[in-house]
């Protein structure tokens, strides 16, 4: 086990998965010279020169285009969006193309491409570079859509990724760039998709957290158990397409209370597919309303007060969990 | 008298005699093709929208016969004709127009989304500008692989409104990828003509602001167009830069079925007709010895026996069974190991997966939840359909 950041985790992936394939390159708006937005693709171009590396125009929906148009004729393209909400420039390379190739043209050609864009608020960033909207890319059958939360997640999954051979929509997050965690060693560490990770076991309440909000839920379980005795599961679903529904259900027909929490808009999001999903499938195993906990219902505004009360925090997993337990 | 015929060809430029009656054929196949499938269409054998490309054959023919084998060609919801040019089967176009399982597409993709990867024909797009990208994306790839493939990408005069356009040229000249880009300048995007829908209408000049060099040829005529898309091809290969020819040409009918054709005049659509590039086409053979009169109506009547075929053919094949509607939205495989694992949303079957019979080995869920495992077992299924 090495300890290193989330980022250097990507970079890892990236590079392991470039020297196992030389099929794989990379594009995206200064990954080389600039060494990538966030330093992800650092010292990426040096290594693997410019014909692997590219730095590209500021041409969101063309670059991803190029991606499919490369991925369907012999690439492993891994392109990067500066942020999700760049994404929607793409959104019909992704989603009309790179989703749909497969089935309507009747599986003649395939789409082995990964497009990674960072999400989340939290560093000022305003209304156009803060979303969280894994729930657009979940919408769309034909994509794979991956949400890591730690290092070693981030690194497991994206090799798992690179190497699957469909479109993945890969949803990184600006605040855990720089979180540290465990990563194995072994070059051949994957993450398949599919496979919950349970954080934190326990027996009075389930506690789903998308990308950021796993970590957010897990000092809210710490919480919960130290001034409340209530001991919470966490489950971070690593992946939303394919989703490990199994190991929720598995953990909310122990618990029989479940408590979903998102960092993105509360209307048509994860939290309202889950909790259709969990009612539909464990209604009997509930003793409790399922709760959600979502980021406001505005876009991201500016002013940090602002900011810091339009997304999640622990002490409303912490209210949630309270009035799902009924001590509120 | 043979060594005549020869001059007379070499003097109007004609390409040897078999390979001109084979564009002559292949012209005269897409014309009969696209008028059986109107028909078809009337006969409601056709859903959706139907895209014809009559009077556009001799740049379809001229452009994808500059090309070899191993080269893509990728295209536009008007594509039926270029699936034909590229030697896809006849039978197998219909019967993907009819939505049925012999379709190139398995009756996925229709009208608009022809695909024949054998043949590398790489598409037809329903998104107008969006298969752009992706043409720059296969010349990137055979670059990156080394290998001596081009591109030709066909699109519509609308499509050069669209950002992906200005997107695509920049990119593929600055990243010298071997791409030729042929906008089918057929005068009109859908009912706003071209005058009405961009600020230059010289369209080959609307690449060079991003470094892209145009060309333009007579879109009605299948020579002139192979001359010079064979020449756009020839500088994509040697010199690694992209071209922008425009083919200047017409179609004959409406945008698509439905249109009633009130943006344009009986009399410029004549006008136009009188330049049909079959009849000019077969008239230059006549007059150069290499076809004569009784020889293109007997050419015809092949043709149209051939569509005949395509028609009976299509409508023998089979629509797709309920149970092929989740086929292939994934490529399954390590992770993705079945449409289950996607889709979470019942414990009871999807339309048309009662039918379908999953190796339990195989799935990633535990079996006795939900989804397949919890399908009825055929029996039951069998009961259901008889209920």
């Amino acid at each position: 086990m090495a300890v290193m950041r989330y980022r250097e985790a990507l970079n890892a992936a990236l590079r392991e998965e470039m020297a196992r394939d030389p099929t794989v390159m990379l594009m995206g708006e200064d990954i080389g010279v600039f060494n990538g937005a966030f330093k992800v693709t650092a010292g990426l171009l040096e290594e693997f020169g410019d014909k692997r590396v590219r730095d590209t125009p500021i041409s969101e929906n063309t670059i991803v285009g190029m991606g499919v148009g490369a991925a369907m004729t012999g690439l492993r393209p891994v392109v990067e969006l500066m942020t999700i909400n760049f994404s929607l420039l793409a959104m019909d390379q992704i989603v009309n193309h790179a989703a749909t190739i497969h089935y309507m043209f009747g599986g003649q050609a395939k789409v082995p491409m990964v497009v990674r864009m960072p999400q989340g608020a939290g560093h000022q960033l305003g209304p156009t570079h803060s979303h969280s909207w894994e729930a657009l890319y979940l919408h769309v059958p034909g994509l794979l859509v991956a949400v890591p939360t730690t290092a070693a997640d981030a690194k497991g999954l994206l090799k798992a990724a690179i190497r699957d051979d469909n479109p993945v929509v890969f949803i990184e997050h600006e605040y855990l760039y720089g979180q540290r965690g465990e990563v194995p060693d072994d070059g051949d560490h994957v993450v398949r998709f599919g496979e919950a990770a349970v954080r934190r076991e326990g027996d009075d309440v389930t506690i789903v957290g998308i990308s950021r909000m796993a970590l957010t839920a897990a000092r809210a379980a710490r919480t919960l158990s130290d001034q409340h005795g209530i001991e919470a599961e966490v489950i971070d679903p690593r992946t939303l397409r394919p989703l490990d529904l199994d190991t929720i259900l598995a953990s909310v027909r122990k618990t029989n209370r479940c408590v979903i929490v998102e960092e993105g808009w509360p209307h048509g999001g994860v939290g309202a597919n889950l909790a259709a999903l969990v009612s539909e499938q464990a209604f009997d195993d509930l003793d409790a309303p399922i709760q959600r906990v979502t980021g406001a219902d505005v876009p991201m505004p500016y002013s940090k007060p602002l900011e810091q009360i339009a997304f999640p925090q622990e002490q409303q997993i912490v209210d949630a969990v309270l009035a799902s337990v009924g001590e509120r | 008298m043979a060594e005549h015929v020869a001059d007379a060809a070499e003097q109007a430029g004609l390409p040897e005699a078999a390979v001109a009656r084979e564009w002559l054929e292949t012209m005269m196949l897409i014309r009969r093709f696209e008028e059986r499938a109107g028909e078809m269409y009337a006969k409601a054998k056709i859903g959706g929208f139907l895209h014809l490309a009559i009077g556009e054959e001799a740049t379809i023919v001229g452009s994808t016969r500059a090309l070899r084998d191993q080269d893509y060609l990728i295209s536009t919801y008007r594509s039926h004709g270029h699936t034909l040019a590229r030697g896809s089967d006849p039978n197998r176009v219909m019967a993907e127009l009819f939505g049925r399982v012999d379709g190139l597409c398995k009756g996925r993709g229709g009208s608009m989304h022809m695909f024949d990867a054998e043949k590398r024909f790489m598409g037809g797009y329903g998104i107008v500008g969006g298969n752009l990208p992706l043409a720059a994306g296969f010349a990137l790839a055979s670059d990156y692989l080394g290998r001596d493939e081009l591109t030709l990408c066909q699109f519509g005069d609308g499509a050069s409104n669209q950002g992906t356009f200005g997107e695509t040229m920049n990119l593929a000249a600055l990243w010298r990828l071997p791409v030729v880009f042929m906008v089918t300048n057929n005068q009109f995007g859908m009912g706003t003509s071209l005058e009405r829908h961009s600020a230059v209408t010289d369209l080959m000049r609307k690449g060079e602001g991003f470094g892209v060099p145009g060309m333009r040829c007579d879109g009605m005529d299948v020579m002139d167009t192979y001359r010079v898309t064979s020449e756009a091809l020839a500088i994509a290969r040697e010199e690694r830069r992209p071209i922008l020819v425009e083919a200047v040409t017409y179609r004959f009918r409406g945008h698509s079925m439905a249109d009633p054709e009130e943006y344009r005049t009986k009399e410029q659509v004549d006008e136009w007709r009188k330049r049909d590039p079959i009849v000019v086409f077969g008239d230059q053979l006549a007059a150069a010895g290499i076809v004569d009169e009784s020889e293109r109506v007997q050419m015809d009547v092949a043709t149209i026996e051939r569509v005949d075929a395509a028609v009976a053919f299509a409508d023998a094949s089979p629509h797709p069974g309920p149970n092929a509607l989740y086929d292939d939205i994934y490529v399954l495989g390590d992770q993705v190991r079945g449409w289950y694992s996607v889709d979470e949303r019942t414990p009871t079957p999807h339309r048309g997966e009662d039918e379908r019979a999953m190796d339990s080995a195989v799935l990633p869920h535990s079996e006795h939840e939900h989804g397949v495992a919890a399908a009825p077992k055929p029996a039951d299924a069998a009961q259901r359909d008889a209920d």
